[in-house]
């Protein structure tokens, strides 16, 4: 069985670089964007996408889907990749980033095959992922809602009204996943506003909360499982990670947070990433 | 003497109604249900039902992830805090989306009265107005909130409904509600007056001295600010002298703005405006603020006839 595991772990690994190449790729070809949060969040969303979240590419509108919502819109770039890769459109498509008419704006939007509500404006995505949630709790469904925040992102009120509501309504169906890799568009996120203690706020709102090292794919997978087991109120995975993780240069630069890579950054780039 | 009606009693029990028939309608409020409302729906289908607290923004945004997943929405607070307080959340996450999400705000402009200006919304309209996506309703009267709400169902996407916190009169005509079109309560006329909301019942008392005194005149009730009837306004620019445009708004980006905007570009005649003239609210009774705000059958009166003399 460990063999199984681990083979299964490999695999995510492999298609985690490969998510973070079709990121720099994109990026580089739109010329403008956010590198930094797609990159630090690609694992988690990966192992999301291929290993946790039930939906069917080929019918996206299963109504017992899984439903997943980016809140931090801004890395739009990683949810384009896995969505192409999971076959929701063709990969060519992910060139097209950013363009005038393109199916793939700058921030999520619902002409995106994939895309159920657009984002971009901070701090309400998890409201929107609560909603999703009651709605699974109307219809008598079982479907399970994940929801991408930001760490700067959850310095906005509208995170905490929302964290406040999911926990009143016991939604353990629904699942945050907190990318928390230390910095905001202006610096470091404890130099900025600072977020500490973290898993204690959340805690003291009513959440279950697990703190994880957000590049490791066992505790990553982990995670979603714990979170699919507690019941009565909703879970958080607040994952540390690195800006920029996987390209050396980009790691803890916060410049990246919202530039694109030059030509011959993203050549240096590629090489990373085989 | 015409039936006095709230207008959010009728706007309660056509949810309940509306409940019982239609199992994707959802209700969600701000701890303001007894007020809004929305309390009725909540007694009747509890499950169906959302008490957010003091959390307006949680609120707006949560609607569009259950619209998102098939629901038909209602969202109330009073007016206030129902727009201006959820613009950005309204804005990217409801209109932008065209989600079926439908607002329903009570207690809107100054007739709130002695609650005073931080809540008395004048700039509701102007608000929703600026989204695309977004229709907009200002019923006139009790019946009439309940054509608003049934239209909102049958037609998909946002809406923004307005109501007031005070009784209104039950108006008397004999054309029916169209969404989109201007209900006329008179056609021939050598003046226009057009109207929404509680200023209908005013105008129809204007309309009648100004009869009375010799000066025939148009008046339309524009309930649907969008989409506005262009072809009713132009018509009214084209064949009466001008228009009077009277509502409990800001003169400033609301219906009088709207109408003023339709005729300034194609066929210019005098618009005067009967509304809130870019000043806050305060606190008094619906009567005297309507006073002293200038928002009078005899301020209609006036502008009209300054229209004629």
């Amino acid at each position: 069985m460990a063999s199984s595991d681990d083979r299964k772990i490999q695999e995510l690994q492999e298609k985690a670089r490969h998510i973070r190449r079709l990121i720099v790729e994109m990026l580089a070809r739109a010329g403008s964007g956010h590198p930094g949060g797609s990159l630090s969040s690609a694992d988690l969303i990966t192992a999301l996408f291929f290993a946790v979240l039930r939906h069917d590419p080929k019918n996206p509108g299963w109504p017992d889907r899984d439903r997943f919502h980016m809140s931090k819109g801004h890395c739009c770039p990683l949810w384009y990749a896995v969505l192409a890769e999971s076959g929701y459109f063709p990969k060519e498509k992910l060139l097209t980033l950013r363009q005038l008419g393109s199916m793939l704006q700058g921030h999520p939007d619902r002409r995106t095959p994939g895309v159920e509500v657009a984002s971009g404006s901070l701090g309400q995505g998890l409201s929107v992922a609560l909603g999703m949630s009651l709605a699974a709790k109307l219809d008598n469904t079982q479907y399970r809602v994940y929801c991408l925040l930001g760490d700067g992102e959850i310095q906005e009120g509208n995170i905490w009204e929302a964290a406040m509501a999911a926990s009143h309504y016991k939604r353990d169906n629904l699942c945050a996943i907190l990318d928390y890799n230390g910095f905001q568009i202006d610096g470091k996120i404890e130099e900025i506003m600072g977020l500490e203690p973290l898993v204690a706020k959340w805690q003291a709102f009513g959440w279950h909360a697990i703190e994880i090292d957000g590049h490791d794919m066992k505790q990553i997978l982990n995670a979603y499982q714990q979170a699919k087991d507690v019941k009565g109120r909703p879970s958080i995975i607040i994952a540390h990670t690195v800006k920029g993780k996987g390209v050396s240069f980009m790691e803890n630069v916060v410049d990246f947070h919202g530039r694109a890579p030059s030509t011959e950054e993203t050549k240096k780039a590629i090489e990373e990433l085989g | 003497m015409a039936e006095l009606l709230y207008q959010r009693d009728i706007y309660g029990k056509t949810l309940v109604e509306l409940g019982k028939v239609d199992p994707r309608i959802v209700v969600l409020d701000a701890d303001l249900s007894s007020s809004t409302r929305t309390a009725l729906f909540a007694r009747e289908f509890p499950a169906r039902f959302f008490n957010f607290g003091v959390a307006e923004q949680n609120m707006m945004a949560t609607s569009a992830g259950l619209a998102s997943c098939g629901k038909i929405v209602f969202v109330s607070s009073f007016a206030m805090f129902a727009t201006g307080r959820v613009w950005n959340q309204i804005r990217n996450t409801v209109a932008y989306n065209n989600f079926n999400v439908k607002i329903v705000a009570t207690h809107a402009g100054i007739t709130v009265g002695p609650d005073g200006s931080s809540h008395q919304a004048i700039e509701d309209i102007a608000l929703m107005r600026l989204l695309p996506n977004m229709n907009i309703i200002v019923p006139c009267d009790g019946p009439q909130t309940r054509e608003a709400i049934l239209t909102a169902v049958r037609r998909d996407g946002p809406f923004y409904i307005r109501l007031g916190r005070a009784k209104v009169p039950t108006l008397e005509t004999n054309n029916a509600f169209e969404f989109g079109k201007a209900q006329v309560f008179n056609q021939s006329g050598r003046v226009t007056i057009i109207a929404c909301g509680i200023m209908v019942a005013e105008a129809v008392v204007a309309a009648k001295n100004l009869i009375n005194k010799g000066i025939s005149v148009r008046l339309l009730n524009m309930h649907t600010i969008h989409p506005l009837d262009t072809e009713a306004i132009l018509d009214s620019a084209r064949n009466t002298k001008g228009i009077v445009v009277c509502e409990e708004h800001s003169v400033v980006g609301g219906l009088a703005q709207a109408v003023d905007e339709v005729v300034a570009q194609n066929h210019p005649v005098k618009v005067l405006r009967v509304g809130v003239k870019h000043r806050f609210g305060q606190s008094g009774e619906p009567q005297e603020l309507l006073k002293e705000y200038n928002l009078t059958s005899s301020d209609i009166e006036k502008a009209a006839c300054s229209l004629v003399s």
